[in-house]
């Protein structure tokens, strides 16, 4: 098993901290791990992007030509990386802010108002973890609990109430695709 | 009978490869006086530059080490930083500390590394064979500048002393000479100054000693002495350009003579 | 010591720090700034240690040399352009006999370049880089874990040798997470001998590289010679994968090695015999273990992200004894394990493409 997902948004969205918190989650589920960040002068546009692969032998290149998921928090991100995502595969999009159709065909689209619901929590900044939460419920890559143990270790220098609204973004990202399907 | 002068301690028991009139030896001395005087023979690391002193710990007793042409300076910063107890010097000439050097010396006096540089001004590069100096005066004529230094080609002489001066990371600048018996004790207190202030933990401290080269100048060793005082003081005025700490010892003193009154 | 996730360059940090690193100079460049903003972080917080963003390179290199000779164990990094500037320390190191590790995370050049990973810099890291008869021991980690372990061992073998190590990765290597464990540091382990510290009541020391009668340095360069003859024998460190029945051998290293890691998984899968020989170290290359392979195995397909350097060292260990073919993407591009799986495929149905082309 290889999986590969490209994170990507906006810079202040939260993009890398995304995918840190998802490898963190599938290393403390004990596979193999990688995480790349794009860097210089990619970064200085304003959008931002990483790349997690997990799998469960040596991981050869970190690097996702053809990813099995994108998940993608505005329109420009989508616009950039919706052609690569390998047949089959799945674009999580943030459809607060994406209002755009997606191209492709051959994948499985979901849609999660994830702004809207980071908002209505309290913190407009959680719409990562709501879309985390989301992505997990159908990809399965990583158990909730152990996804949200890495995060509390990732947030550990945060505040106590910071952990606890990302941890409640993360159970209404999960709950909302169970409701929707 | 009684010894009233002999080879300081800090010195090796070697015989000088510097042509007849130079600086250097004098200066090489000077250093090595002071050294003794001090009595921190055993804590002193000394980093000879590329150039004509580069063979300078074949003269000085004391623990040195060779750096690559200009980067004496930051070498000194390495070893001081590691051992601050120690006391640091870099003996540098004017092509490795105003030209190849300028970055490694100007940021090593910009951070006020606690370290002395003796920086040796002959106006000259010496050990290569007379080439023109960032340091050669207007019109000097060196086998580079052929016709005389000329400012449209070749720019103006550097004074670094000055220009270090205007960095809030240096302590003590003095501009000496070493062309006659009134001058070099004068360098000697200098040398003496800068090093006691280094113990003291007082920064950086440069000594720019103008000392004569009378092969590369192509004079007689006198003329070379007659030639620093009637020439090449005029763009490098000699004597103290910046001693902050004599400065706040005067303001204390003022400041206590206030109370006292 | 728990699993970490952790960037690269990071990596190289703590690694440096846990081996007793106690002095880094460094100037920012991309893609390794991670690396001296880590060191400004945490170097500081230990008892005698010291970090400075100088200048320049050059002074970076100088600082270290400085710091070297007074006892400390030193570090310095860049990538490509600030290593070309660094040569002149690091033949000066070599020169006066000074342990210091060198980090290299190389990016597309020669010139400017870019800042994207590339494996351009085999030759300059290899073959001395500086002027003047010398070599560096240079480590050519893999992944996370690996630029931990070397570092680490870097530091070792510098002192043992007292002569500059270098690690030479890249902008991704640098760039990704991965986790890792930190093994525990050995005690340090070097002839204090050397170090300056002022001459206390005892005897002057002089550290040096001029040597101007030209019989005595001759002989320094045949002590310095005979040094590298011993790390030579005794240093060379490569893994073979998957070699024990290959009828093709793929000789990667860095980077580059995984990529091929992961074309030789998909091309096994469909039945073809292809191993994988990683040199660890890059100087000393691991000659006589390459050699030893083509005993039983005829063909060769070097892949770099170059033009193609690490090819000679391999024509040079195998001698004609193998077809060897060679595959390379410069300028910065990371090529799939689906694209080399092909070219792999393409040369393997065609035995004659494996033809080396000197």
């Amino acid at each position: 098993m290889l999986v590969k997902t490209i994170l990507c948004g906006f810079g202040g969205q939260g993009v890398l901290m995304m995918g840190y918190t998802l490898a963190h989650g599938a290393m403390n589920a004990g596979y193999h791990v990688t995480y790349l960040p794009s860097y210089g002068a990619e970064v200085r546009g304003g959008t931002a992007n990483c790349t997690v692969a997990v799998s469960d032998d040596e991981i050869a290149s970190p690097i996702a030509s053809a990813p099995d998921h994108i998940v993608a928090l505005n329109t420009p991100s989508l616009y950039t990386f919706q052609n690569r995502v390998a047949p089959g595969g799945a674009l999580f999009l943030n459809s607060s802010i994406i209002a755009v159709e997606p191209s492709r065909r051959d994948v499985r689209v979901f849609k999660i108002p994830s702004s809207e619901m980071a908002e209505k929590l309290g913190n407009p900044r959680t719409a990562n973890t709501v879309m985390m939460g989301a992505f997990l419920k159908i990809t399965g890559l990583v158990p909730p609990d152990i996804y949200l143990r890495g995060m509390e270790t990732v947030m550990g220098s945060k505040k106590k109430s910071v952990i606890e609204i990302n941890r409640r973004a993360f159970a209404a990202g999960y709950e909302f695709l169970e409701k929707a399907e | 009978m009684k010894k009233v002068f002999g080879r300081p301690q800090s010195m090796k028991n070697n015989i000088f490869h510097y042509c007849a009139g130079c600086g250097h030896s004098i200066a090489h001395r000077l250093i090595a006086e002071v050294i003794d005087e001090l009595g921190i023979r055993g804590i002193t690391i000394g980093v000879p530059p590329a150039g004509c002193a580069v063979l300078a710990y074949n003269y000085f007793d004391i623990d040195m080490i060779e750096a690559q042409h200009g980067r004496g300076p930051a070498m000194a910063t390495g070893i001081k930083r590691v051992l601050p107890d120690r006391v640091v010097f870099s003996y540098q000439g004017d092509g490795d500390l105003a030209a190849i050097g300028i970055a490694e010396s100007f940021h090593a006096a910009n951070r006020g590394e606690n370290i002395t540089v003796v920086f040796m001004n002959n106006a000259v590069y010496g050990m290569t064979g007379g080439q023109m100096a960032p340091t050669s005066i207007m019109g000097q004529k060196t086998t580079t500048s052929p016709m005389g230094r000329n400012n449209v080609l070749d720019g103006y002489p550097i004074k670094v002393s000055e220009i270090f001066s205007l960095l809030p990371g240096t302590a003590y600048i003095e501009r000496c000479a070493v062309n006659s018996p009134a001058n070099i004790l004068k360098t000697r207190k200098a040398i003496r100054k800068a090093f006691q202030y280094q113990i003291d933990g007082h920064g950086f401290s440069l000594v720019e000693i103008l000392s004569p080269c009378p092969t590369n100048w192509k004079m007689t060793p006198i003329e070379s002495c007659r030639w620093i005082d009637e020439v090449m003081c005029k763009p490098f005025p000699l004597g103290v350009i910046k001693d902050l700490p004599a400065e706040a010892g005067d303001e204390q003193k003022k400041g206590d003579k206030r109370h006292a009154g | 010591m728990n699993k970490v996730l952790m960037q690269g360059n990071k990596v190289i940090g703590e690694a440096a720090i846990r081996a007793g690193c106690r002095f880094y100079a460094g100037y920012p460049i991309t893609p390794q700034n991670e690396l001296p903003e880590y060191m400004a972080e945490n170097l500081r917080k230990v008892a005698g240690g010291v970090f400075i963003q100088s200048e320049s390179e050059i002074a970076a290199i100088h600082m270290v040399a400085g710091a070297s000779a007074a006892g400390a164990r030193s570090m310095t990094s860049s990538s490509s352009p600030g290593i070309s500037l660094k040569q002149e320390g690091i033949s000066s190191l070599a020169a006066c006999e000074l342990p210091a590790v060198i980090v290299n995370m190389m990016r597309g050049g020669p010139g400017l370049g870019n800042i994207c990973p590339s494996q351009g810099d085999y030759f300059q890291a290899t073959r001395g880089g500086g002027h003047g008869d010398y070599r560096t021991i240079v480590f050519g980690p893999a992944t996370a874990q690996e630029l931990a372990d070397l570092t680490m061992d870097a530091f070792d073998l510098a002192d043992e040798y007292r002569t500059p190590v270098m690690i030479l990765a890249d902008g991704m290597m640098g760039q990704m997470m991965e986790p890792v464990v930190f093994k525990a540091a050995k005690p340090r382990i070097y002839p204090e001998s050397y170090v300056m510290k002022g001459a206390g009541t005892g005897k002057s020391k002089i550290i040096r590289g001029l040597i101007l009668d030209p019989l005595d340095m001759e002989e320094h360069n045949w002590t310095l010679d005979r040094k590298y003859q011993v790390i030579s024998g005794k240093e060379t460190r490569h893994e073979q994968y998957k070699t024990e029945d290959a009828e093709l051998i793929l000789v990667a290293y860095g980077t580059g090695a995984r990529i091929a890691k992961g074309a030789i998984k998909r091309l096994r899968e469909t039945g073809l015999r292809i191993g994988l020989f990683r040199p660890i170290t890059l100087w000393p290359f691991p000659t006589n273990e390459l050699r030893d392979l083509a005993k039983k195995i005829e063909n060769f397909l070097v892949f770099e992200m170059s033009t193609g350097q690490m090819v000679e060292d391999v024509r040079l260990a195998l001698q004609g004894r193998a077809r060897i073919g060679f595959h390379g993407r410069p300028g910065g591009v990371v090529p799939t394990p689906v694209e080399l799986a092909n070219v792999v495929l393409r040369k393997y149905d065609r035995k004659e493409g494996l033809t080396d082309y000197y």
